[in-house]
């Protein structure tokens, strides 16, 4: 269904040059507007659900362009990703040619390599639209839509990271590869907080509503955050889990979450969580979306506060376990292979010439 | 960018997944006499459609007799049982399901008057030795067919190499619900959701009937409907690859079980799962254990990612040798 109305967009695309009207699928259902906001035994509003926040609209605002795009350059956006995910979705030509030996590893997209065809992929078909406009960031302050500079002290912790990785090699120990190669967390920061699409693939979640807890699961290593809604004892600064310590309260209608004591391991864009702060909040404001609002708040990374606004939208899928390191074979072959790589540079090197092994 | 395991990732298509929810009230009636309670998604109103003649009924089903004895169960808006909260299992069930003497280790090598723990575990003493416990399986012993025992005791035989707790892979049902680990359970109108610590094993049991799983996955499908004040629910779609504890008892693919939550009182739920698995065992089995609650103020659940400490035990042998050891190799 959603393949064939993209194509659709596509063909409308290709045929008027993009016209000016906005495609019908974008634009607000009657439905929506007669909307009453869904509430649980308690009056709260309820956020519960299978949601995605899957997009186009990229996390940073392209140097120089305005905060949000007209209905034509969305639909624009949306027909030139139609048409990318139409042209990797044809079958593979059964006489290519094998890749080359000895090539360089990309993230391989181009199903003729046969890596990741776009049956995995589902890095979103829509421009994230909040309060009826499109927009060309999902960050939203500063106003210029960029994260803000880095502080000297988050420079050099990044340095200092870098460098003690540099006195290994990169295949040399497991804790050397990154947290999603070891099935510890989802590349990109699809758990959080903040929760980011990936621009990938998964960028789904499962949300239950108690009276006192919000139970999210991120599709991307099945990772659970329980937040405690109320208050209650902080957890000590040294105890630190995957995902932070989340507290949420009620603002009216709106659930605000507070996460601190972040794992040391878990770094937010490569920078130490030591110090982040995370506040996101929650509203609903239509039948088939969740206003998902972020705010990043460490002094000793960032130069100011930053955030964003994300449309969280309802999908109507299931969501199938995501077991990464029950299978996790890739691990062990990278580091196996490399010591296999070492162990026949050592027989060319013993042989003196190289030519032998 | 990279993903972790491509083949794992995936999504379903299934239509009209959660428009309303419709929830069935079967105790025990006939089909016709099921009255329904219809949650409306757009208000906090909830309507009840019964017969005269079938709330009666309902009325006389609850609460049921059990928990009368000790003491009122908590209720959501609709009134059903309440399993919010953080629970776990007391006793022995997660080394062996069966009734089972206490033993030196789960791994054992000849010795020269009796076996003694093998070389891996002996330095664990005392913490390595298995206690002895009365077994949660109604009638005490698993039905097992004749290959389906040899290879239990064969498992048994290679706990290190085979159990896949120790490599911290996803436990199964209803391994899950008796490991020495909380879990919780997040229940309102509308989801029923438990998050396990260990190795933050997660289930979505649905409460719409999902039709048949479409994966096999660690942690099956769960489809939950209530019977009364018993959540029953139906597990299939499990991979095959998980055990019952550390004593090697397992399964096939085929497994379905039938689990049965039941509060006994408002801190107590009595837990019974029965195991149908036609290749594995000759009849329907059944395990029943007990629930507490963790009453403590302010109980939560850890965060037990065992995946990072795996990782010696997994890949510690493909590590590069320090300078001057390689050659040692």
């Amino acid at each position: 269904m959603n393949g064939r109305l993209s194509l659709l967009l596509l063909l409308g695309g290709f045929a008027g040059g993009f016209p000016g009207s906005v495609p019908a699928a974008v634009a607000q259902s009657p439905e929506a507007e007669a909307w009453t906001m869904p509430r649980t035994p308690g009056g709260a509003p309820d956020l519960q659900g299978n949601w995605s926040n899957a997009t186009l609209t990229p996390f940073e605002r392209a140097q120089g362009s305005g905060p949000t795009m007209t209905a034509e350059e969305a639909a624009a956006v949306e027909a030139g990703q139609a048409e990318i995910v139409a042209e990797r979705s044809e079958a593979s030509d059964p006489d290519r040619p094998p890749p080359e030996a000895g090539g360089t590893f990309t993230v391989c997209i181009d199903s003729a390599t046969g890596c990741y065809n776009e049956v995995y992929r589902a890095p979103g078909e829509r421009v994230a639209r909040v309060g009826g406009e499109f927009r060309s960031s999902l960050v939203t302050f500063p106003t210029d839509g960029r994260i803000p500079e880095v502080t000297d002290r988050g420079r050099r912790a990044v340095r200092e990271d870098r460098a003690f990785r540099d006195r290994f090699g990169p295949y040399d120990h497991p804790e050397l590869r990154p947290l999603a190669e070891r099935c510890l967390m989802s590349f990109g920061s699809s758990a959080g907080p903040p929760m980011l699409p990936n621009y990938w693939y998964n960028n789904n979640y499962t949300i239950v509503q108690t009276p006192d807890h919000l139970l999210i699961m991120a599709e991307m290593v099945h990772d659970a955050r329980i937040i405690r809604i109320g208050d209650g004892p902080r957890l000590p600064s040294h105890v630190r889990p995957w995902m932070g310590d989340s507290w949420g309260r009620w603002e009216g209608d709106t659930l605000v979450v507070e996460t601190t004591n972040f794992h040391p391991l878990q770094r937010f864009r490569g920078y130490p969580s030591e110090n982040l702060r995370v506040e996101e909040r929650f509203t609903r404001v239509d039948v088939e979306t969740i206003l998902y609002e972020f705010t990043v708040d460490d002094p000793s990374v960032y130069s100011e506060t930053w955030g964003g606004q994300i449309p969280m939208k309802a999908m109507g899928d299931q969501i199938f376990e995501y077991a990464c390191h029950e299978a996790n074979y890739s691990l062990s072959n990278v580091l196996s292979g490399a010591r296999y790589q070492e162990a026949m540079e050592a027989v060319d090197a013993a042989a003196g010439t190289g030519e032998q092994r | 960018m990279r993903g972790g395991d491509p083949a794992a990732g995936g999504r379903g298509e299934l239509a009209g997944a959660r428009a309303r929810a419709h929830i069935g009230l079967g105790t025990g009636m006939s089909g016709n006499e099921r009255g329904e309670v219809m949650e409306r998604l757009g208000g906090s109103r909830v309507r009840i459609t019964v017969s005269a003649a079938v709330s009666a009924c309902l009325l006389a089903v609850v609460p049921p007799p059990a928990a009368a004895q000790s003491g009122e169960i908590p209720r959501t808006a609709s009134g059903r049982p309440d399993m919010n909260g953080i629970w776990q299992a007391l006793g022995n069930a997660h080394w062996d399901i069966e009734p089972h003497q206490a033993r030196a280790a789960l791994a054992m090598q000849p010795g020269p008057i009796v076996p003694v723990p093998a070389d891996e575990v002996v330095a664990l003493g005392a913490a390595g030795s298995v206690p002895p416990g009365m077994g949660i399986v109604e009638g005490g012993e698993i039905p097992y067919l004749p290959e389906a025992r040899a290879r239990r005791d064969e498992n048994r035989g290679n706990w290190l190499e085979r159990d896949p707790e120790i490599r911290c892979f996803l436990p199964g049902v209803p391994r899950a619900m008796y490991m020495p680990f909380p879990f919780q359970i997040f229940q309102s109108e509308s989801h029923f959701f438990i998050t396990y610590e260990f190795a933050g094993a997660d289930r979505n049991i649905y409460l719409e009937d999902p039709g048949p799983p479409q994966v096999d996955s660690w942690m099956g499908q769960s489809f939950g409907q209530w019977e009364g004040d018993t959540f029953v629910v139906e597990v299939t779609g499990q991979n095959g690859q998980s055990w019952f504890d550390r004593a090697g008892n397992h399964a096939s693919f085929q497994l379905r079980v039938t689990e049965r939550y039941t509060m006994l009182g408002p801190d107590h739920i009595e837990y019974q799962a029965t195991m149908e698995d036609p290749s594995t065992f000759s009849r329907p089995w059944t395990i029943r254990l007990i629930l507490y609650r963790d009453i403590n103020a302010d109980a939560r659940i850890g965060v037990f990612k065992c995946v990072e400490f795996v990782e010696e035990l997994l890949y510690g042998e493909y590590r590069r040798a320090p300078e001057g050891e390689a050659e040692a190799r």
